[in-house]
């Protein structure tokens, strides 16, 4: 047997984890397992996650599974089109006994919040989840209310297309850290699926393998993942092509840059590694920039991803 | 690739690089050339910005059917020169505008280039020169756009590194430039229509000839002295020697006989010197007067004019030697006669004049004395504009206009002299200079143009009396400038009567024309004979071409290998570990293992591990050493992987 390459990792014991949560997730939601690492790295990166598919390939299964299986507190806001910013956010209602209006606080005060079908509302409501996810506070009637500190979003939609939507602006997509894709599962997985029973009565079952304290403190130590400068030299070298190129549409920003050397941290931590490698870039780079990098009208081969060209495009120093 | 349509932005840059070629040709084609190239050109960038279509095969047909008639009849011949350019043009748009396909635009650049070699059959100056450079960079940075160049996409840093390219072939080009066998003459002969506006003295001389080309500030030659130059009132450069008139205008004998040099030996006082001679079209070679020896491929004619086999169509350098104080001393019996004869009836008053002062004077050198005294003593004019003469030119010179030029002065003194039977000679050459202190040597234009006379006389022979130096003293003196102010320098700025700016503007013209002569000397001289000074400096025998193919093959070689070395050392000061991670990838590409240009070194070790389990084991091992060095957090020893990829021999 051929002996295999054998890459330091420092911390065995966390990747050991975060493996389970894995493992404990692909339980219930079958065949998705990159997705799933995918999910978590964006969540230990602090990031908020877009999940785009068409309905039933299990989105909310996989948002849902993932609040239990670290222990976070779970709200779901199903977004339709006459969702009001306060359904969100919260309202105050006044209160006979005290005389005065009281608040109260709306699903959004929590740490996992699953925006259901987030192009199915109006703008209006759209920009009060979005920017509650960027100031990571609430603001209502000139009082502010900070968020959780674990707090995380989870928005599905449907793909553009299809019918009552209103897409996201590229501006609002960007506050999103990921955007993946479920796609349909393989045979063996919905096999599996057809015979088995329940997801979601699955979920109960799970066992939490994380409290909110130790997520913080991955969170944390995804910061401290060493990049070296040969890697930062890969990672300006895939910004600057991506700017220069006359394929795409525009290039990726400073954010998108900060986005991926987070993502790929978080992605190095789950491998039990404190340094990145050109791997954990290329692994997160596809949904990191799906959402952020286009072609420019007439250019590329439109059936091709951005990603992949832009990863095929750019040597490793 | 090779059906790919060129894109606008290559038919951009092609169209441009064309327009930059042509541009300095355009006074020199046809006006419907320039014209039909312009709308070739605009053609094709409708076609590739806009949407106009390529014209169809039969107007493309017919269009170039065409051009062939159009040059025939502008030029009257399809031959030579202009008309050899104005085909070239003419169908360098045409190709242009039927690009297609890269092939073609690789045609257009390369047309492109021959097209800047053209320039150099007018022109050969530094700024062409210069202009010239600029042009091949940007048809480089034309190829590289053609060749579809994926680095530097900005035209800014296409053409900067097109510079570097065109730089990194400049030592080469040198070496071709020293090294490659010299053709006595140009490598092929210039066409018969080049030479036909050459300025210089003519065979002839009439009233104006000289005056003319006075207005000139075009080179006639250059002189280094070996010592101190001559003072300026020795400076006769000796040209044409004019025997024979018909009234008006004088001429050369047709072919005189040739003179042999009686062999003074060398003598301590014999001025040396360097010529550098502008092609003038015509045989005669300049010497001081009087020259004392026969440059290379030259004779002497009996009246001491020093002649070419061949008419001087390019620049030509010779040695001369002149003894200033010698005069001619020989005279034929058919020479005298003929430096006695005047015209049938020409210049009755002068004739009558003649004779009577003649009768009244004592002896020969007496009545030309009074002659002269008579131009110093009645208002005669020095001057560059003189009347037009329409009767008897020297007795309307003598007796009415008297205003002339040199010409006149020498033609109406030579007119005298022969009427009182003393035989006399007009002279044509150049008076002066103007010595460039930078460069030290002297520069004789065109408006330095003199004609003299030389007299027999008994016992002295052949003497040179300058009737323009009676009138104007300061003309031989001092040169033109100080005989006839003219309005110097650049005439815009009024500055002519400012004393400091005529110097500036003189120091400027003399720090130019030495820059100009350097270049004749040592770029556009290089020929034959510097070469072989050369080629002797460093031991080589020009004649020899083994020798020289040689000698060139090993200096290029050598120029090669230090850029080679250059560039390698550039590269080499990289990461050593990335070094040595590259060293192992080169040995497995030695086995058909290649790293891909975005493939990670997991993802290689991984594929090693799979499709080559035989390197497994070592692979990994350098993989993991690799990784901890180059994107670990701790500094490790890199010995090991040194020591890894040293033993490595998949």
């Amino acid at each position: 047997m051929p002996i295999g390459l054998t890459i330091t990792t420092e911390f065995p014991e966390i990747r050991e984890t975060l493996d389970n949560v894995v493992r404990q997730i692909g339980a219930v939601v079958l065949g998705k397992e990159h997705s799933t690492r995918l999910s978590l790295a964006c969540l230990l990166a602090r990031g908020h996650l877009l999940i785009e598919d068409i309905p039933g390939v299990g989105k909310t299964t996989l948002a849902h599974t993932l609040a239990h299986a670290l222990g976070l507190g779970f709200q779901r806001i199903q977004f339709t089109s006459d969702l009001l910013p306060a359904d969100i956010l919260g309202v105050s209602v006044y209160d006979r006994d005290v005389a005065a209006f009281r608040f109260h606080p709306g699903p959004i005060f929590s740490e996992l919040v699953l925006a259901d079908e987030v192009n199915r509302a109006t703008p209006k409501a759209q920009s009060a989840l979005l920017e509650a996810m960027e100031e990571a506070q609430v603001t209502h009637e000139g009082e502010t209310r900070p968020l959780p500190e674990a707090f995380f979003v989870i928005a599905t939609q449907n793909p553009s297309h299809q019918i009552g939507t209103f897409p996201l602006p590229e501006s609002q997509l960007d506050r999103f850290l990921m955007r993946v894709e479920l796609g349909y599962p393989g045979a063996a997985a919905e096999r599996t699926l057809l015979q088995g029973c329940d997801r979601r009565e699955l979920i109960s079952t799970l066992q939490p393998l994380l409290d909110v304290a130790q997520l913080l403190r991955l969170q944390h130590q995804v910061r401290e993942i060493h990049a070296s400068e040969a890697l930062l030299d890969y990672l300006q070298a895939l910004l600057d092509y991506s700017r220069n190129a006359p394929e795409f549409h525009s290039g990726l920003s400073p954010r998108a840059g900060l986005a991926l050397l987070h993502s790929a941290q978080a992605w190095a931590l789950m491998a039990g590694r404190a340094h990145l490698l050109p791997e954990d870039l290329q692994a997160i780079l596809p949904a990191v920039t799906g959402h952020r990098l286009h072609w420019a009208s007439g250019a590329g081969d439109p059936g091709t991803k951005t990603s992949s060209h832009l990863l095929e495009q750019v040597a490793i120093p | 690739m090779i059906n790919r349509r060129p894109s606008s932005e290559q038919i951009l840059w092609l169209c441009a690089a064309m327009a930059l070629v042509i541009t300095p040709h355009l006074s020199r084609l046809p006006i419907w050339a320039g014209i039909a190239f312009g709308l070739l050109a605009l053609w094709r960038l409708g076609v590739a910005f806009g949407r106009i279509s390529l014209p169809a095969r039969w107007l493309r047909v017919f269009l170039v059917l065409a051009i062939l008639p159009a040059v025939y009849l502008s030029q009257g011949t399809l031959f030579g020169r202009s008309a050899g350019l104005t085909l070239l043009a003419a169908l360098a748009g045409m190709k242009l505008l039927e690009t297609q396909s890269p092939r073609d635009a690789y045609v257009v650049t390369l047309l492109g280039f021959f097209l800047v070699i053209t320039h150099f059959l007018y022109q050969q100056s530094i700024a062409i020169g210069i202009y010239m450079l600029l042009v091949v960079i940007v048809f480089t940075a034309t190829l590289m756009t053609i060749h579809g160049h994926g680095l530097a996409q900005a035209p800014i840093r296409r053409l900067r590194y097109a510079g570097i390219l065109v730089l990194q072939a400049m030592p080469i080009a040198l070496l071709l430039f020293l090294l490659f066998p010299r053709l006595p003459g140009p490598l092929w002969g210039l066409p018969k229509d080049a030479y036909s506006t050459v300025t210089g003295l003519g065979e002839t001389m009439s009233p104006g000839s000289v005056s003319r080309l006075s207005l000139s500030d075009a080179v006639a030659f250059r002189v280094k002295f070996d010592g101190p130059p001559p003072p300026a009132a020795a400076l006769y450069w000796r040209g044409p020697v004019l025997w024979t008139t018909d009234g008006r205008t004088w001429s050369g004998l047709s072919r005189g006989p040739v003179h042999r040099l009686p062999d003074h030996g060398r003598n301590g006082t014999d001025t040396r010197y360097t010529v550098t001679l502008e092609p003038h079209n015509q045989r005669w070679l300049f010497a001081l007067d009087l020259p004392a020896s026969t440059p290379r491929g030259s004779v002497l004619s009996e009246d001491f004019q020093l002649l070419r086999r061949k008419r001087i169509r390019q620049r030509l350098r010779y040695r001369a030697r002149s003894r200033l104080d010698q005069r001619p001393h020989n005279i034929s019996a058919i020479s005298a006669a003929r430096a006695l004869a005047l015209p049938q009836g020409a210049h009755p008053t002068s004739r009558a004049l003649a004779k009577r002062w003649r009768r009244e004077s004592r002896g020969e050198q007496a009545y030309i004395q009074r002659v002269l005294a008579h131009f110093r003593q009645q208002p005669f004019y020095y001057t560059l504009r003189p009347p037009l003469l329409g009767g008897d030119t020297v007795d309307e010179f003598m007796f009415s206009s008297r205003r002339g030029f040199c010409e006149h002065y020498a033609a109406a003194f030579t007119v005298f002299m022969r009427a009182a039977g003393i035989p006399a000679r007009i002279v044509t050459g150049y008076q002066g200079g103007e010595y460039n202190p930078l460069g030290q040597y002297l520069v004789v234009r065109q408006r330095d143009a003199h004609a003299w006379v030389e007299l027999w006389l008994e016992g002295s022979g052949w003497v040179r009396v300058d009737p323009t130096a009676a009138v104007s003293p300061s003309r031989i003196e001092l040169g033109m400038d100080a005989a006839i102010p003219q309005p110097l320098g650049p005439p815009l700025l009024g500055l002519a009567d400012n004393a400091t700016a005529r110097e500036l503007w003189r120091n400027f013209r003399q720090s130019w024309d030495a820059l100009n002569n350097g270049w004749n000397q040592w770029v556009l001289g290089y020929g034959m004979e510097r070469q072989r000074q050369l080629l002797a400096r460093i031991h080589i025998d020009s004649g020899n071409l083994a020798e020289i193919a040689l000698a060139l093959m090993l200096s290029i070689t050598l120029s090669l290998g230090i850029l080679a070395l250059w560039l390698w050392r550039r590269r080499a000061p990289g990461d050593p570990v990335l070094g040595l991670y590259r060293r192992f990838c080169q040995k497995l590409k030695r086995r058909h293992i290649e790293c891909g240009r975005s493939e990670g070194p997991v993802d290689f070790c991984r594929r090693i591990t799979r499709q080559h389990p035989q390197f497994s084991a070592e692979a990994s091992e350098i993989s993991r050493l690799y990784i901890d060095l180059r994107y670990g957090s701790k500094r490790t020893d890199i010995s090991r992987l040194r020591q890894a990829v040293k033993i490595f021999h998949p």
